[in-house]
């Protein structure tokens, strides 16, 4: 078998990567027939009957608004850190040799490389030894933290593809600081800072297992879903709750992608 | 210096606002001219939220398992110790610390191998816009909700759900049957046995392995393959003399995320599978119920090193590079 550029793939092949994308694909898909299902006291397939009812049972949850809002304002919260510390830590990185540089990036990267259950517990032990008490922003805390290098990784791969030429030469043409950046750095990496945004945003929209150990009492979305997982109450309602979270999480992915398609391969190659 | 009459009146003249923008010129050409500043400053708020906040943390964590629980009163008692440490030697210990790793080789072993095909048809076959589909098709579940995806795996696996309904839809729940009675692996449901927890954290992984396979495929140059068949290799040879060893620093490197993602998980262990514990469940319970932070600081270790020896071995085969 030669395989040059125009030559059919072998079927064995072609089956076996299809094969591969449904097992990807179907259970995602199966959730949302069984959002459908009218049966609440177990997950039985096929389900005998469809309904949407459990759209409007969960719409007046009260506990399902509040877990969401709090999600939400701490996803904003810690993707504004993380783009600020992201982008300062990428311009600082990528072009300057400096002692301790490969140290600095590893220091970046650790929150992510490192298990999430010890970046929860470490800071949950810091936060008993400091005395702070849980709040909304212990959990942003912990969320910003392991955002960062989302952004990081973003930014910085933009500036390697950005001409260091520009800023020399807007500083020379007369232009302090502030203003090179506002006119010709801010408009090259804005599409690297917005796909970089939406994937901190994503990832603290969905992250559940550090904010177990910062959260204290609180409530956010995820906790609500594993709660829901542990002990089920009204298994319809959670896969509502799904649903809705595979719909908002699938929004900034896919608008991530389109803004950095061309740098496909460095926009969020690295959870 | 003799001022004309038109700098003094520039002087003079010069309005509060032309002021400010002056300052910041000059403060930015110092900036530029002192690198070292610049970058103290543009370094300085992410060092201190990561270097102070969190490895600051995560020392102080570590460092706990320096000290250990008395074992009448049950409080930690703040002495350096090397007792706890010692305490993860025991075979209790051992046991979920070789069980975790078993698991964890075993997801990485299997994800090469499902994440190959569909990686080596993206890589060989695919157009630029049907290579696009695939790899957003990849990054989507990658990146969705985690939960969400280890929910819908506790649907597929119930005993009421899609997957004995399959099998005995094929006349084959005797087939289910038998591999749920194969001693340790399997139990009385697929949700709470091995086969069903490594289903899930193979699904949960595979697309980790998935990227970086495929873009060390593409970096083999084709005419290797060419070369290779014309000298009379068979496929099968061409596959295991000349892709697979090019194509290996990418398996490492997407193994990489599979080992160490695999190896940290407590949500999985918790929700699919037996009740065997897993180092990231043993974490989790010494630090909550049991209260022995100590004991959970030394099992936080345990990943870190074999992480640290296994991105070490990673590195010795050239998986960096493909990363």
């Amino acid at each position: 078998m030669r395989s040059k550029g125009g030559q059919r793939a072998p079927w064995s092949l072609k089956l076996a990567a299809v094969a591969v994308l449904l097992f990807l694909h179907l259970p995602l898909l199966l959730i949302i027939v069984y959002a459908f299902t009218t049966e609440d006291k177990s997950y039985q397939w096929p389900p005998p009957g469809l309904t949407l009812k459990w759209f409007s049972v969960a719409w007046h949850r009260a506990d399902i608004w509040q877990a969401i809002s709090l999600s939400l304002q701490v996803a904003v919260a810690s993707t504004a850190i993380a783009l600020l510390l992201g982008t300062l830590a990428a311009a600082a990185i990528y072009r300057s040799r400096f002692f301790g540089r490969e140290t600095i990036s590893l220091i970046i990267i650790l929150p992510i490389a490192l298990p999430g259950i010890i970046t929860g517990i470490a800071l949950r032990s810091a936060f008993n030894i400091a005395e702070i008490p849980f709040s909304y922003w212990t959990i942003v805390l912990g969320h910003a933290t392991f955002c960062v290098v989302v952004v990081y990784n973003n930014v910085i791969a933009r500036f390697r593809r950005t001409s260091a030429n520009l800023v020399e030469a807007s500083l020379d043409l007369g232009a302090d600081g502030l203003q090179t950046f506002r006119y010709v750095v801010l408009p090259n990496i804005a599409t690297a800072l917005l796909a970089g945004g939406m994937l901190a945003f994503a990832l603290s929209f969905d992250e559940v297992i550090v904010t177990t150990f910062t959260a204290g009492q609180q409530t956010t979305l995820p906790i609500w879903m594993l709660t829901e997982l542990v002990r089920p109450r009204q298994r319809p309602v959670t896969n509502v709750v799904a649903v809705f979270v595979i719909a908002v999480t699938f929004i900034p992915i896919l608008l991530a992608y389109y803004l950095t398609r061309d740098t496909v391969h460095v926009g969020g190659a690295n959870k | 210096m003799m001022l004309t009459p038109w700098g003094l009146k520039l002087i003079n003249s010069a309005p509060l606002d032309q002021l400010w923008p002056r300052i910041r010129r000059s403060l930015s050409d110092r900036l530029f001219k002192q690198r070292t500043l610049l970058l103290l400053i543009l370094l300085g708020p992410p060092l201190m939220w990561l270097g102070i906040v969190y490895l600051g943390s995560l020392f102080a964590l570590l460092a706990q398992s320096l000290f250990y629980i008395d074992e009448f009163s049950g409080m930690v008692v703040h002495e350096f110790s090397l007792r706890t440490l010692r305490e993860l030697f025991t075979a209790t210990n051992v046991d979920i610390v070789a069980r975790t790793v078993t698991m964890a080789g075993a997801v990485t072993v299997f994800a090469a191998v499902v994440a190959f095909p569909l990686a080596y048809y993206m890589a060989r076959y695919s157009g630029p816009r049907v290579k696009a589909l695939f790899y957003l098709a990849v990054m989507l579940p990658l990146w969705s909700s985690y939960l969400v995806r280890v929910y819908a795996w506790k649907l597929i696996l119930a005993h009421e759900g899609i997957i004995r309904w399959t099998f005995e839809h094929l006349g084959m729940a005797r087939v289910l049957d038998s591999i749920l009675a194969i001693p340790v692996l399997g139990g009385p449901s697929l949700s709470v046995s091995y086969i069903g927890m490594f289903l899930v954290f193979l699904y949960i992984w595979l697309p980790f392995m998935i990227l970086p396979i495929q873009a060390s495929i593409e970096r083999v140059p084709t005419s290797l393959l060419d070369a290779s068949a014309d000298l009379g290799a068979h496929p099968a040879q061409t596959f295991r003399r000349v892709i697979l060893p090019l194509v290996f620093p990418g398996i490492v490197a997407g193994s990489i995320f599979t080992f160490s993602l695999t190896l940290g998980d407590y949500i999985i262990p918790g929700i699919i599978g037996s009740s065997r514990l897993f180092i990231g469940q043993a974490v989790y319970l010494h630090q909550g119920t049991a209260g022995n932070i100590p004991l959970a600081a030394a099992f936080s270790i345990v990943p870190i090193v074999i992480m640290a020896a296994y991105l070490t071995l990673a590195r010795r085969l050239g998986a960096f590079d493909a990363l």
